[in-house]
């Protein structure tokens, strides 16, 4: 199905001046659509650009709400543009929207040409087949019965008439470029049902926890419009252990080598425990939800007794990487049921701290070789936490801190089992143990499968479309002498070779004095 | 997998790379030569000039329909054209032809005739070597030979140079060498002075076999991309007046059947690019910026394959359309890992 080939059809059913008539509105519908679809195929390419240039939400939250804290206006105007969701944006939406349409207005036309054409006879030899791209003078007294059968070998679908054989093949060109077009359709529309019908969420766990795929667990859920609570995989599990693998020594010291985090999994509620390792590129799959293992981090543990003598705090507390290369992080502990005042602790974790010239500590390594935890900072009063407004667990935010009581700035790192007391009696806090955390994600999406199906379909079917020719033979005979012509419908590669190896096919044998007079 | 990457191997792969630039840059200067003289004399002595024996040796070295088709172009498009020329292009067939064709009746001279060939077998050598480079690299590590940008970038220089190779067997396209061992032999300079890094283990989620399936298909299809690019620009660039070099249809057809092999080849890249993802990443697609980039690359190619079935846009059009796709197809290896950071960044842990 090329711009070349409806002519000749349309020429053959009817009279020259109708045809003429018919082939120009042909030509132009075909313009127009096809000139359509090439501008929509690059209004989509051009508006996928600033999809790369601005950060994107669900792609990169941080840089996103770093731009509104930068430079708020601009973050506003380029949210009111759609900037930072350009693939949800709806002149994004528009333009895919616009081009699948194009191509099913074009696709369902080109269908049912291509299955008249499947089913209608390869034309008539032309009068003259010297004029044809490929010609040959055949020998031997070739009848037309024999050409046909012949080219029948080749797998041509041939027809005959007086003194003549058409043979054509390669309809799976077109074959292969409708599937094309139509698993693009069917790969869009899996994204689609994956993202109404699907959920994602993300959830933090530290060595020892565990987790049960309800709403309720996740830090952050994201369901599809259509998902219904209810409908979550009941599966749960434990984090039992997790190890990090680094390079020790070189130039790529620190370097992590492996991930792993051993899970004790039940499939269902009551199900047989089993156990899991968890990998970068090996997710766990229960019935088709996937979990996958993100990240990691430090959880150092502590106990922190309140200026009443109680015991305030005692868990492990997940550190935020500052420094991914050695992992020095930072934590914050916030502790509202301290008496008589609410505590607020900053600490910096350094799995592997050294101390640097100027009395600074710092990690030299990922591995928690010498872990440290140093409190930069213990506060006393309001943490502000009454207000109802959802505060960072990672942070203290600074007009608070303001407010409060600074008790210490910096003091010298502790090891594990070591204790500072804070000043004033307001209590103590011990690092007690070192625990790791993964980041993890949970994912259901039900267009995952079919998605894969329409993205192989569409690569067979554009090798089909890409590689095979329409091509047509003609053998005319009678008169003592027999004589071929070939010509392809469609460009790329050159027919000359095959149409040698078709004439030596109709010739006796291979090379019998066939004269290809190209 | 071996921690500590095996030094002697490493230092091996360090000096073949070097070779093998040189080679390249040898052959580009033998391609050039004939580029420069050889063709428009293989085109006069086809016709039926003195240097006649060469000029056999040269057409038995490319299939029968090649001599044709520079006996055509050249006849459309050199500045003597004349209607006898382009009538009869069989070659011999006109005996007066030879005294029209630009090298007049001078031929040049043997050795600017070997440059061609020659230039092909230092191209093999110089590809052998940086086979051999990549090779050595990844037995280096014990792994796949393209977990960062520099054994990428190397391993872009050999599919190019190898598509180059491979398709000048079928195809009479030796006129492309210059170009391509001159791309290659930046690419591997580029490589070798800003992107090198000693070996060693690659990032943990580059630890999976579809590295060896995602990213060898998009180097192969990229090495088809960059022989196609490189008739692109000099279609763009080449003036009528330009005899030595292919015609524009000639370029095109080239840069046709390049993008034709490759543009499935990138198809299947990508889509196993999201099966890792969907693997390492908890997505299949996420619209990470080298996500966003092999998109726009694919959808750009869709596009010249749509130009080149549309009226009006055959030819110049279609090429330009073909040039975007592929400088975005280089801003997608380049420019994305330098301006954009995301998961694709070679550097940290997914996340
Ligand atoms: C998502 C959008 C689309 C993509 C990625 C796409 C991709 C492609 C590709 C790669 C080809 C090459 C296959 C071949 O040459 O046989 C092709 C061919 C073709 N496409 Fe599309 N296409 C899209 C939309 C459309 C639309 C909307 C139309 C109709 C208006 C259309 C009509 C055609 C036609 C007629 C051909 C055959 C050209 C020929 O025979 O050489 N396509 N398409």
């Amino acid at each position: 199905m090329t711009v070349t080939e409806t002519p000749d059809r349309t020429a053959e059913a009817r009279p020259a001046k109708l045809g003429a008539a018919g082939w120009a509105r042909w030509f132009w519908r075909t313009l127009t659509s096809m000139r359509t679809a090439l501008i929509l195929l690059f209004l989509f390419a051009l508006a996928s650009v600033p999809g790369s240039v601005w950060p994107q939400r669900g792609v990169s939250d941080a840089k996103v709400a770093q731009y509104y804290t930068d430079s708020p206006e601009l973050a506003e105007w380029l949210d009111r543009l759609w900037l930072f969701d350009v693939f949800k944006a709806p002149w994004f939406a528009a333009i895919y929207l616009l081009l699948f349409i194009s191509l099913v207005g074009c696709v369902l036309p080109r269908t049912a040409a291509h299955l008249r054409e499947l089913r209608r006879k390869p034309p008539a030899a032309p009068r003259n087949l010297s004029r044809l791209p490929q010609r040959a003078v055949l020998d031997g007294d070739l009848t037309v019965e024999e050409a046909a059968r012949r080219l029948r070998k080749l797998r041509f679908r041939v027809t005959t008439g007086p003194g003549w054989a058409a043979g054509e093949k390669g309809y799976l060109r077109e074959t292969g470029n409708l599937l094309f077009h139509v698993a693009l359709l069917g790969l869009l529309i899996s994204v689609g049902v994956g993202s109404l019908y699907g959920y994602r969420g993300n959830v933090l766990i530290v060595e020892g926890d565990g987790f049960a795929n309800t709403v309720a667990a996740y830090d952050r859920y994201m369901p599809g419009t259509q998902v219904n609570a209810e409908s979550l995989e009941p599966f749960s599990f434990t984090l039992e252990d997790f190890q990090a693998t680094y390079i020790a020594r070189g130039e790529k010291r620190g370097q992590a080598l492996d991930y792993s985090a051993r899970l004790a999994v039940s499939d269902r509620p009551g199900a047989a425990e089993r156990t899991y390792e968890l990998k970068v590129n090996e997710p766990l799959d229960v019935n088709g939800t996937m979990t996958y293992l993100l990240d990691h981090g430090y959880a150092p543990t502590f106990k922190i007794t309140d200026g009443s003598g109680q015991v305030a705090f005692e868990g492990s507390v997940p550190c935020l990487v500052v420094q991914p290369a050695t992992f020095a992080s930072e934590c914050v502990i916030k502790i509202p049921d301290a008496q008589p005042r609410q505590l607020g602790i900053m600490v910096a974790f350094l799995p592997s701290a050294v101390p640097t010239q100027d009395g600074e500590w710092t990690s030299v390594f990922p591995g928690a070789a010498n872990p440290a935890a140093q409190v930069y900072g213990a506060f006393a009063g309001d943490l502000g936490m009454k207000d109802g407004r959802p505060q960072s667990v990672y942070e203290i935010p600074a007009e608070i801190l303001k407010k409060m009581t600074p008790l210490v700035m910096k003091a010298d790192p502790l090891e594990v089992g070591q204790k500072l007391d804070l000043p004033g009696g307001a209590g103590s806090i011990e690092f007690t143990g070192v625990k790791e955390w993964i980041a993890l994600q949970i994912t259901h999406d039900p267009g995952r499968m079919p998605a894969l199906l329409s993205a192989a379909l569409a690569t067979v079917a554009l090798v089909f479309s890409l590689t095979i020719r329409r091509r047509r033979v003609w053998v005319r005979a009678g008169d003592g002498g027999a004589e071929a012509g070939g010509l392809t419908r469609t460009e790329g590669g050159d027919f000359g070779e095959e149409f040698a190896r078709v004439v030596a096919a109709l010739n006796h044998g291979p090379n019998d004095g066939a004269k290809n007079a190209r | 997998m071996p921690a500590e990457a095996d030094a002697t191997l490493a230092a091996l792969s360090d000096q073949l790379i070097l070779a093998a630039v040189l080679f390249y840059v040898i052959a580009m200067l033998g391609y050039a030569l004939e580029l420069a003289f050889g063709r428009a004399s293989a085109r006069s002595s086809a016709a039926g000039t003195p240097a006649q024996e060469a000029a056999a040796q040269e057409a038995a070295a490319v299939p029968a329909e090649a001599a044709l088709a520079t006996v055509g172009g050249g006849a459309t498009t050199a500045p003597e054209k004349d209607g006898d020329a382009t009538a009869s292009p069989e070659p011999g067939g006109d005996a007066g032809t030879g005294a029209r064709a630009p090298a007049g009746g001078r031929g040049p001279s043997p050795w600017v005739l070997r440059a061609g060939p020659a230039a092909l077998v230092l191209s093999w050598i110089g590809f052998a070597l940086n086979l051999g480079s990549l090779l050595t690299r990844g037995l280096a590590a014990g792994r796949w030979p393209w977990g960062n940008m520099y054994e990428f970038v190397v391993a872009m220089c050999l599919a190019a140079m190898g598509a180059f190779l491979l398709m000048q067997l079928r195809y009479p396209i030796r006129f492309l060498g210059a170009s391509v061992s001159a791309a290659a032999a930046l690419g591997l300079g580029f490589a070798v002075h800003s992107l090198h890094v000693e070996t060693g283990p690659a990032m943990v989620a580059l630890n999976s076999y579809w590295i060896a399936i995602h990213v060898s298909a998009a180097i192969i299809a990229s090495g088809l991309f960059i022989v196609a690019g490189a008739c692109g620009v000099i279609y763009l660039i080449r003036n009528d007046a330009a005899v030595h070099l292919p015609t524009r249809e000639e370029l095109d057809r080239v840069a046709h059947r390049a993008i034709v092999i490759g543009f499935p080849i990138w198809t299947f890249a990508v889509i196993a690019g999201a099966l890792w993802a969907d693997k390492a990443w908890g997505r299949y697609w996420g619209w990470d910026p080298k996500e966003v980039w092999a998109f726009i690359t694919w959808v750009v190619y869709a596009g010249y394959l749509h130009a080149r079935a549309t009226a009006g846009w055959k030819g110049r059009a279609a090429t330009a359309v073909q040039l975007v796709a592929f400088a975005s197809l280089l801003f997608n290896l380049i420019g994305v890992n330098i301006f954009f950071e995301g998961l694709h960044s070679y550097a940290e842990l997914p996340g």
